[in-house]
């Protein structure tokens, strides 16, 4: 083949070894305020919306407006609670597929597996009910979401281990099959009323201290006296449970054999096996770490907030939960930052579509549009765009380099 | 009791998008980048064509009549506009700046949906029309348009003339994908790019050009899927679309990656979507769980494929990586 031109390229790529830490989140923040203004400038070409009510609105999704916050400080104030026991939730799952995908194990099936808890938990409430006492039944839950979350997980790591079948797609499957098996006992669960619902599960079944059979204690009742209607208890214990997982985890990842296991799988299966490390071994243990954790997620799910179990009960979780991550470079602490960001963007983005009047949807749309920028980011993290020298002169003088990039191709 | 020749018609119908899908993915994942966005795309697809129709239809004053060409061509060209953009946005993040794929995928997907639901939903709100909703019926006639004497055929008519020319349109491409795929130098140049790019590149090939045109080609195609649902259906109706996208790419799998596969496999796929529709005597929880089936059948099709190992029938080697020529 013949070369066409010999003129050298404008600029080449270069793979950075490592960026200082306060560099790449500064180009991650600077692509949030971009995305920002990227929001406002599309919301009011489409929506007519201002830049200012915009933000403003958004700032009131997490802490109530003006007269909310008066009246209410930030132990009581609710909102703000939901946040971050929404963030609690979404970390527990991004947790979950962190372990495989450090190793490269595509899990997008955490959504299914985080499912599979879910049902297995409302299933051991409605069926046992208070046929044993309440902190029994919750043992037995949990077990039983564990458990099933582990073997939605185990099924696909052990076709890879065995016959490497493609995960990403098999368990990216397994996610629909999970939702019409839950479908399925949605409509066989429903009280017969002909709603297809299953609702409220236990409502009417209070233990002797006042709770719900099979619904997580408000272990914090009691702990803040001074102030008018405390809603941090409400919260504060799925919260709590999230950051002993998010540490445990670090640790895990850190400090564990099996976490460097799991990061020579990743780097290189072929280094693995040659350093001795059993790499199918490796696979279906993370694996099954990975699905226990998520069915732990769908245990706090249906347990601790929803007592009820739906197909949507999961919401996208588990394909947010991997954006969480990989933004979080893997890293627990560093994903209780990410999940959050996520969780404060979609409830502004949607606090947004109610209040000012625009189709809901347009929250999906904001959301995905920050997403792109941060996922866009990550390239001047990763990569180091260097200018050639002659084509930098090029800049100062337009002239001389059209003389000089001739000459070159004279040579 | 329905005629067996009603329910084959009513599966072709189910089939097309699936087929329209899963042509563009396969396409897109011969060049080694696996879209999980395409769910998104063919849902901007849909809207932008529903867009096109809705401005076009209220252009004609009242009782005017459409001019049959432009009330086909311009939603044609929304719809291949649109998703041409989602193409290019996946491209951009995947190939220049060498994003993860799945998570840009899993973005593009809520991007797509949420512009779908957005526009859909509030379109008439934006122009503040009189309408009430948005209403395209006379553009999605034409569409739907098939040849006079089909009905005259009986059962062979019902089953294959009573499509639009989209239904066609659709079968057309697969079996030109096959054909570039298969018998052409570009097409043995793409699948090069997906098994490996480092040694396409050094045979030459220009492996970022042609991820660009396999992806943005195969994002358009896809979106065609799109605009052949809500054409079908007439009107949108948020979510109306649902988990096609996500149908499409397992029929890419059931496929084993061939487009000439996937179109007796979208009719399969396409019964299988309505099956439970046509099953008498069945509770709604059971109905529920045969909806499971296309997933359920495309999980056995990956188990069988990867058990057998035939290397003509595995994934592209290089699928879901990014390529950095000075990576080695």
């Amino acid at each position: 083949m013949q070369i066409k031109s010999s003129r050298e390229p404008l600029f080449h790529l270069v793979k950075r070894d490592k960026i200082p830490w306060w560099k790449a989140w500064l180009i991650r923040i600077g692509a949030i305020l971009l995305a920002l203004v990227a929001c406002a400038v599309i919301s009011e070409l489409i929506t007519g919306v201002k830049p200012k009510d915009l933000f403003t609105t958004i700032l009131h999704s997490w802490f109530g407006d003006a007269d909310y916050r008066e009246k209410f400080s930030i132990v009581q104030n609710r909102k703000f609670w939901i946040l971050l026991q929404e963030t609690a939730i979404l970390l527990c799952v991004a947790l979950a597929v962190t372990p495989a995908f450090k190793m490269r194990f595509w899990n997008i099936g955490a959504e299914g597996q985080v499912l599979m808890g879910c049902l297995a938990s409302a299933g051991c409430m409605l069926l046992i009910g208070d046929s044993v006492s309440p902190s029994m039944l919750l043992v037995i839950m949990f077990i039983a979401a564990v458990v099933a979350g582990a073997i939605w997980a185990i099924i696909p790591a052990i076709f890879k281990a065995q016959w490497n079948t493609n995960e990403t797609l098999f368990t990216l499957m397994l996610n629909y099959v999970a939702m019409q098996i839950v479908a399925y006992f949605c409509i066989e669960w429903a009280p017969s009323n002909g709603s297809n619902v299953v609702g409220v599960i236990n409502r009417d079944l209070e233990t002797a201290d006042g709770g719900n059979y099979g619904w997580l204690p408000n272990i914090f009742e009691g702990f803040v006296k001074d102030v008018e209607r405390p809603r941090m208890p409400e919260y504060a214990h799925i919260i709590l449970i999230v950051l002993v997982l998010t540490a445990l985890m670090f640790i895990y990842l850190r400090y564990s054999k099996q976490g460097y296991e799991i990061s020579v799988v990743g780097e290189s299966e072929n280094t693995a096996r040659y350093i001795g490390i059993n790499v199918k071994k490796v696979i279906l243990r993370t694996m099954l770490i990975s699905g226990a954790i998520c069915g732990i997620a769908g245990f706090l799910l249906v347990s601790g907030i929803e007592h009820t179990i739906a197909m949507d009960t999961v919401g996208g979780r588990g394909f947010t939960a991997i954006m969480v991550s990989w933004l979080a470079k893997f890293n627990p602490f560093v994903m209780i930052v990410t999940s959050f960001l996520f969780v404060i963007m979609d409830s502004g983005a949607s606090k947004v579509a109610t209040d000012l009047r625009v189709n809901e949807s347009f929250s999906e749309v904001l959301t995905a549009l920050i997403i792109f920028f941060i996922i866009g980011c990550e390239f001047f993290i990763n990569y180091k765009i260097v200018f050639s020298r002659r084509n930098g002169k090029k800049l100062v003088s337009a002239s001389n380099a059209v003389t000089s990039s001739d000459n070159d191709n004279s040579k | 009791m329905v005629s067996i020749a009603s329910v084959i018609q009513r599966a072709l119908v189910q089939s097309a998008p699936l087929l329209f899908g899963s042509t563009g993915e396969i396409l897109t994942e011969k060049s080694g980048h696996l879209n999980l966005g395409t769910a998104g795309t063919m849902y901007v697809g849909g809207i932008c064509g529903v867009i096109g129709a809705f401005f076009y239809e209220r252009s004609i004053p009242d009782g005017g009549t459409l001019n049959p060409f432009l009330a086909i061509i311009i939603p044609l060209i929304c719809s291949i506009i649109g998703s041409l953009i989602m193409g290019l946005i996946y491209c951009f993040l995947t190939v220049t700046l060498r994003a993860n794929q799945n998570v840009t995928g899993l973005a593009l997907t809520t991007f797509g949906t949420g512009i779908g639901n957005f526009f859909g939903g509030s379109l008439v709100k934006l122009v503040d029309s009189d309408v009430a909703s948005v209403n395209f019926s006379r553009t999605s006639e034409l569409y739907r348009a098939y040849l006079p004497f089909a009905d005259n055929l009986g059962w062979f008519g019902q089953i294959f003339l009573s499509h639009g020319f989209l239904f066609y349109l659709g079968i057309v491409l697969a079996i030109i994908s096959t054909f570039v795929l298969n018998k052409t130098a570009k097409g043995l140049n793409l699948r090069a790019v997906g098994e490996n790019p480092a040694t396409a590149d050094a045979a030459g090939i220009r492996v970022n050009l042609y991820k660009y045109v396999a992806t943005c080609v195969g994002s358009i195609i896809s979106g065609l899927g799109g605009l052949y649902y809500v054409m079908e259906i007439g009107n949108w109706s948020n979510d109306g679309f649902g988990d096609r996208g996500w149908l499409a790419i397992a029929l890419v799998i059931f496929a084993v990656w061939k487009p000439n596969f996937a179109i007796l496999g979208s009719i399969l796929f396409g019964g299988l979507y309505i099956a439970h529709i046509f099953i008498p005597n069945i509770s709604a929880s059971v109905s529920e769980l045969i909806k499971m089936l296309p997933y359920a059948v495309t999980i056995i099709v990956l188990i069988v494929t990867s058990l057998r190992r035939k290397r003509e029938n595995q994934p592209p080697a290089h699928l879901g990586l990014s390529y950095f020529r000075e990576e080695r």
